[in-house]
């Protein structure tokens, strides 16, 4: 039962930081159509941002950290919009979704190439210690990472259906048509929800990187949970990919203890499988088409 | 998502039907087999090792573009496929002694069913849940092809896999190979030039341009989807079942989900939706980095680049900038293709 307990925290822990990458996929979806393939890679970038941040400028770890925070959210937030985004969309949601692939390449490769080939560690802001609790041994890590996780995530409901700009930030996803002609600023509401992808991520990557360590190849998993937690939870909705998220950390944890190590990443494809088969909606989505 | 947004800017608009014609792709896929067919003499072993390698991969591409510029499906397990029937292959002829035709054939047919299996509950919701179930399909065969080390040989792989003979010519030597490869890719590239002037592959076209359309005149569009999906993992599979042989050695890693990201890649880059685009692509993603060793792994990041940059300015890849190219040159629409 103890055992059983610092799985279920862990499985919480990693679930959070999906439902992070998962939340900032659905809100990008929604307000511009784009299916950004390189999310695993915006969770892996902001930690070799910041050491890398530390590395070349000689900074301390608090200044490295915010050079490359910042640097994250304008390239790869802002930039990411206007770049990439702006001039492909009039082409349709295909090549978009490509261009994210290549995307996803470039900054994969890049951070192998431009940081380090091997898994670097990543400074932790609480000790690597575990507390007793009803005899389990919860590590300090995993709660912070859900105490953070999900301070951030409530602030972001918050943010979005208890302030002014976040509904409108709603009602932009919803319908833009309707949300131009309402006087909303569309544009900078769509650059806006970009912004808080990338702020999502980085809060995931400084998370999850002390116990992952910084690596260029940590996107490929943390992205594949990213799209089930999203598409389990329900495509077009940040409760589902709350729900979605921890669903599919628990399940992966609980998998690799009890069931095989080696087909941990298994467990949760088939769940994706199953979903798409019986309830493809997702488990918080509605039936209804949204949008036609 | 509205019903118009569906269909996508991949393509280039397209309007003459050539029926059964000889046209000026077919003439530039004979011209391009004799071409290869002689290329490599001189050229030593490796080179002509990059070639077959570059038609080989073709052929995967092929397929893709089959399912991503015909038929409008994103589909992200190119590689995974093409693994399968590299090991089925691998399997069949080194561990039960199958011939490599027999082994060829049923690499295709696995593949294919396998196509069917997969893509039948993703297109029942949405053409863009194939992406995901392709995604998925692609991690769990790598995972299989690592951790089944009693089948696969694990990270090890499977080594010592032979050429086939060609009615009793030994295909051993690089150049011999290399003819034999030529002339597989010729028939499937043919195949496929075939396939897309028929009904079927109007049909594609159809379901591409305008769903909703296609639906409402008759056409059974979740059957043609899925066929098309179906035809175009089996040309991952034939790929497969050429790359063992070709390379003697095979381990997970070429069939991973960066490699099926990359085969996309290479559709985009070569021109979605048209027959030699997949070509173009290969020769890009292949050949190319091949050439420039001293980039070394930096390619990859000029390759990507370049396939954004080309998706931005000119989304039907380097064929759509030829074609354009030759329109102006003409002064006339629609020239050759």
């Amino acid at each position: 039962m103890a055992e059983f307990t610092a799985y279920l925290i862990a499985g919480i822990a990693t679930g959070a930081i999906y439902a992070l990458a998962a939340i900032g996929f659905t809100l990008v979806w929604q307000t511009s159509q784009t299916i950004n393939f390189a999310q695993g890679e915006f969770v892996m970038l902001p930690a070799v941002l910041v050491l890398l941040a530390v590395k070349l400028f000689g900074a301390p770890l608090w200044l490295g950290a915010l050079i490359g925070i910042f640097a994250f959210i304008l390239i790869f937030g802002a930039g990411f919009k206007l770049v990439v985004v702006d001039p492909m969309i009039r082409h349709g949601v295909l090549p978009l979704a490509i261009a994210t692939m290549a995307l996803s390449i470039i900054m994969k490769e890049g951070a192998k190439d431009g940081f380090s080939a091997e898994a670097q560690n990543f400074p932790s802001f609480v000790p690597t210690s575990t507390i007793e609790v009803f005899g389990a041994a919860i590590s300090l890590q995993h709660l912070t990472i859900i105490a953070c996780a999900f301070a951030v995530i409530g602030a972001l409901q918050w943010f979005v259906g208890g302030t002014r700009l976040g509904r409108q930030m709603q009602a932009t996803a919803q319908n833009p048509t309707v949300a131009r002609i309402l006087g909303i600023p569309v544009e900078r509401m769509v650059l806006l929800t970009f912004v808080i992808n990338a702020a999502l991520a980085v809060v995931a990557s400084v998370l999850i990187s002390p116990i992952y360590l910084a690596k260029f190849s940590n996107g490929e998993v943390i992205g594949l949970f990213a799209f089930i937690a999203a598409i389990v939870g329900g495509f077009n909705q940040v409760r589902g990919a709350l729900v979605g998220g921890l669903v599919v950390g628990v399940i992966d944890s609980l998998a690799a203890a009890y069931i095989s190590s080696s087909y941990r990443l298994a467990v949760p494809l088939v769940l994706l499988v199953v979903i798409i088969l019986l309830k493809p909606e997702g488990l918080m989505g509605r039936k209804e088409e949204r949008r036609v | 998502m509205s019903a118009p947004a569906t269909t996508n800017d991949l393509s280039r608009p397209r309007g003459r039907a050539l029926p059964g014609l000889i046209d000026g792709t077919l003439v530039t896929l004979l011209l391009g087999a004799a071409i290869l067919w002689f290329a490599p003499v001189g050229m030593g072993r490796y080179g002509t090792y990059v070639l077959s390698l570059w038609l080989v991969m073709s052929i995967a591409v092929m397929g893709l573009n089959l399912t991503l510029g015909y038929a409008g499906l994103k589909s992200l397990a190119q590689a995974a496929f093409m693994g399968l029937g590299a090991y089925t292959t691998a399997l069949l002829t080194t561990k039960l002694g199958v011939s490599w035709y027999a082994a060829f054939a049923l690499s295709g047919l696995l593949t294919f069913a396998v196509g069917i299996v997969l893509g039948f509950p993703a297109l029942r919701v949405k053409a863009h849940y194939l992406a995901f179930v392709t995604l998925a399909f692609s991690t769990l065969i790598w995972l299989i092809l690592r951790n089944e080390q009693w089948l696969t040989g694990g990270v090890f792989g499977i080594s010592n896999i032979n050429r086939p003979d060609f009615f009793g010519i030994k295909l051993f030597g690089a150049l011999e190979f290399h003819r034999f490869v030529v002339a597989v890719t010729l028939i499937l590239a043919v195949a496929q030039w075939w396939l897309i002037r028929s009904p079927w592959g109007r049909a594609f076209t159809a379901l591409r341009e305008n769903p909703i359309r296609a639906a409402s005149l008759g056409i059974d569009t979740r059957a043609y989807t899925l066929l098309a999906f179906a035809i175009g993992s089996a040309y991952a599979g034939f790929a497969g079942a050429l790359y063992a042989p070709l390379v003697e050695f095979i381990d997970p890693s070429p069939f991973s989900l960066s490699q099926s990201f990359f085969l996309l890649l290479m559709v985009v880059a070569g021109g979605a939706g048209y027959l030699l685009g997949p070509f173009v692509g290969a020769l890009l993603g292949v050949v190319l980095p091949e050439w420039l060793r001293f980039a070394g792994s930096l390619y990859l990041i000029i390759f990507a680049s370049i396939v954004l940059l080309l998706l931005i300015a000119c989304p039907q890849g380097v064929s759509g900038l030829l074609e354009r190219g030759w329109t102006k040159l003409t002064g006339r629409r629609g020239g050759t293709r």
